[in-house]
């Protein structure tokens, strides 16, 4: 399909990650001068969000994302997530990073559903961009490094047609084929079914370009209007006020790609019931992609590379819980679906940040010339590898 | 008025593609066949007339030179004078069989050359023209197979050199015995259009320009185009002149499938916004100008629709599939 999407994906995929990250140390918060050493406090969010965003825009990366390629597999894609969610003094266990990508990839799944047009998927980018910008805090070099991104869409993104958007709209829906996991902001705001389907309301601006449906209009020989009839549509659509902006600054029109989250509305997820489409759900990446494993290294390894200063000697223990409460976590855990299983082996990170750097000094030396490893799983060798370290 | 009836169930769901569905009806032996695309593979089945289904077979992308598991973009029954193909189209090239898909019997490959890096390489558009099977493809170019009677000995014939941008549908009618009356049209992501005639060299009788929105779905009734546009428009224009003649704001996100009964002129169109429309088709008595009629409309819940087709020749029944939907949805008239 297109080979411009990864870009797309992967800087959307991670807006919704930063509200949700965002979200839930605002929630789990302590002011700064009650704070235990172990609980958060505003300058530590403030601290994550920073190393975070910084490393998702540090310019080599952007730059190797930007490269016409395939997209990833939906494992491979996690990788990088997990480890860009781990590039600060934050640490996750697996069952909340698991609930993290599930609401990420929903949220994302659904942005691009109900994107009027194929190329609002641009806006609905844009938006996240402009809410990250407001998540910076005092750094001029990372908002530099946002805008530079800005500019990189738009000059690769503004040009293209129609057609090549309808093109990365149907990649994006086969990337999101037969996620039905059901979240509970949607739920409660009746945008997803009980089911997990999202409602596809047939009603609203219609988008910009469209007309309201419902008229035919015929033309003789010489292109003069001759008759106008009405037909009714079903829906109850209204003419697009205007069109969203894709400047720098501007109003983007569309609300899609904007932070849904606050305190008051918490994150949460259902796991949907076991599919009854097992087997669609494992047809994806049915032979093993050597060199989507190489993308694999190239995009996570540059993730890895990138080591956020810390202070020598080990952390106290910085646990971010997506959950309510540790029991919860634990639950979460063990009751979580087979068939929604990630199958990422946990980046089991240690609060010592000596072993850190030297896991992903590792990592970045690895070359896949070692075959003879387990090779069953498709594009998990390297998690193997680091298993085994 | 139409009502629905019993879905079929799909092992796997459709992909959000156009022109998504693939039906061909088989009176004499009771049978409807169906074919949607999954992704990675496609699934044919056979029904009942009740849409009991009686037997499934999956189909998938042949591998050949590349990255990642090729997608396919398309499948399609042709029907040719003589024998019915299934006909695949991928990432990596075109795929014919016998019309259960039980064998395959020829595989062209893509020449991915003239590509450049940000260009997506794939075959897409599929129909029968006579003998000839006109498959187009990522770069505009419409490949031209000649198909024997019987047999695997298929040969590309010509290579037709108009469209810039890859092709989304191709439509045929059977042809009308003069020379100059079109039986072929190709349609392209610019919303280019091109009418031609089919022989052992096309040729190019009109070109329909576009306006901005790529033409997902084509089709071709009595010297009439029909297109179906990512902006929702419906237009229908006069296959010999190009001229436009109707202009129908017919829904409200893009079309994904047109499909028509040739037997009464009805046309059907399906859109991203969850609708289907049945159209009646005619010529005006007097002037002989082309004239539509609207005369269905359903609404299929929060279902991105991906394909539609009638199942029979009178237009009294009809199929529609739904991106993430792993059933074929059924509708007959009351």
């Amino acid at each position: 399909m297109s080979t411009r999407t990864l870009p797309l994906l992967f800087l959307n995929l991670g807006g919704e990650m930063l509200y949700i990250l965002d979200q839930r140390l605002r929630a789990q918060n302590i002011p700064g001068d009650k704070a235990r050493k172990d609980e958060w406090t505003e300058v530590d969010r403030k601290r994550v969000m920073n190393d975070i965003i910084s490393t998702m825009f540090n310019r080599k990366f952007m730059e190797e994302l930007f490269k016409p390629q395939e997209l990833y597999s939906k494992k491979a894609l996690r990788t990088v997530y997990d480890r860009l969610a781990h590039a600060s003094i934050m640490r996750l266990n697996q069952a909340s990073m698991d609930k993290l990508y599930d609401l990420m990839t929903m949220a994302f799944k659904y942005q691009v559903l109900l994107c009027p047009r194929p190329k609002d998927v641009l806006l609905v980018t844009f938006n996240h961009l402009d809410a990250i910008k407001g998540l910076i805090q005092d750094s001029p070099t990372i908002l530099h490094q946002v805008d530079e991104t800005f500019r990189q869409l738009t000059d690769i993104y503004g040009g293209l047609s129609a057609g090549e958007f309808q093109l990365i709209r149907q990649t994006l829906l086969i990337f999101f084929q037969d996620l039905h996991i059901r979240v509970s902001i949607f739920l409660k705001d009746k945008v997803q079914n009980s089911n997990g389907r999202f409602v596809l309301p047939a009603s609203g601006p219609v988008p910009w370009g469209t007309e309201v449906p419902g008229l035919i209009r015929t033309f003789n020989s010489k292109g003069e209007e001759v008759k106008k009839t009405e037909f009714k549509h079903g829906g109850n659509y209204v003419a697009a006020l205007k069109e969203g902006s894709l400047e720098l600054y501007g109003d983007r029109v569309l609300k899609l790609g904007t932070n849904m989250y606050s305190v008051n509305r918490p994150v949460e997820t259902h796991m949907s019931a076991a599919s009854k489409n097992l087997a669609s759900q494992t047809q994806e990446s049915i032979v093993p992609n050597p060199l989507a494993k190489e993308e694999l290294n190239l995009l996570a390894r540059l993730i890895g590379g990138m080591g956020i200063q810390k202070p020598s000697g080990p952390e106290p223990g910085f646990r971010l819980n997506l959950f309510t409460t540790d029991e919860e976590e634990e639950q979460a855990a063990l009751t979580r679906p087979e068939e929604l299983s990630y199958e990422v082996i946990n980046i089991q990170a240690t609060q010592d940040q000596q072993t850190n750097q030297e896991l992903a000094r590792i990592m970045g030396e690895f070359e896949i010339t070692d075959q003879s490893r387990r090779s069953a799983s498709k594009g998990d060798d390297l998690l193997a590898m680091m298993d085994e370290l | 008025m139409f009502r629905r009836e019993r879905s079929i169930p799909l092992r796997g769901s459709a992909a959000a593609l156009c022109n998504n569905l693939s039906v061909l009806p088989l009176p004499t032996r009771s049978l409807t066949h169906f074919g949607v695309v999954h992704g990675p593979s496609a699934q044919l089945l056979s029904a009942a007339p009740e849409g009991a289904p009686l037997a499934q077979r999956q189909l998938h992308a042949k591998e050949g030179a590349g990255v990642s598991p090729p997608l396919i973009t398309q499948i399609h029954w042709c029907v040719l004078p003589f024998r019915v193909l299934l006909v695949l189209t991928s990432h990596r090239g075109i795929q014919m069989y016998e019309s259960d898909g039980s064998v395959m019997v020829y595989w062209h490959a893509l020449d991915a050359g003239d590509a450049s890096l940000v260009q997506a390489v794939f075959a897409r558009g599929i129909a029968a023209s006579g003998h000839y099977v006109c498959v187009g493809t990522w770069s505009g170019r419409v490949l031209v197979f000649d198909i024997p009677t019987k047999g695997p000995n298929i040969v590309l014939s010509e290579e037709l050199a108009r469209h810039q941008t890859p092709i989304t549908d191709i439509a045929t009618e059977p042809a009308q015995g003069q020379d100059c009356v079109a039986d072929t049209v190709t349609a392209d992501d610019s919303g280019l259009l091109c009418v031609w005639r089919s022989g052992p060299k096309f040729k190019l009788l009109t070109q329909i320009p576009g306006f901005g929105a790529p033409c997902s779905s084509v089709q071709l009734w009595q010297g009439i185009v029909a297109a179906g546009y990512g902006n929702g428009q419906v237009r229908l224009y006069e296959a010999s002149t190009g001229t436009l003649h109707v202009q129908i704001s017919a829904h409200a996100r893009a079309v994904c499938a047109l499909d028509l009964a040739p037997e009464v002129g009805k046309l059907l169109s399906a859109a991203e916004d969850t609708f289907i429309h049945i159209w009646k088709l005619s010529r005006n008595p007097e002037g002989g100008y082309i004239e539509v009629e609207h005369c269905h409309g359903e609404c299929v819940p929060d279902t991105q629709i991906c394909g539609a087709r009638f199942c029979d020749l009178s237009g009294s029944s009809f199929a529609v599939t739904g991106y993430d939907l792993a059933e074929i949805l059924r509708f007959s008239s009351m």
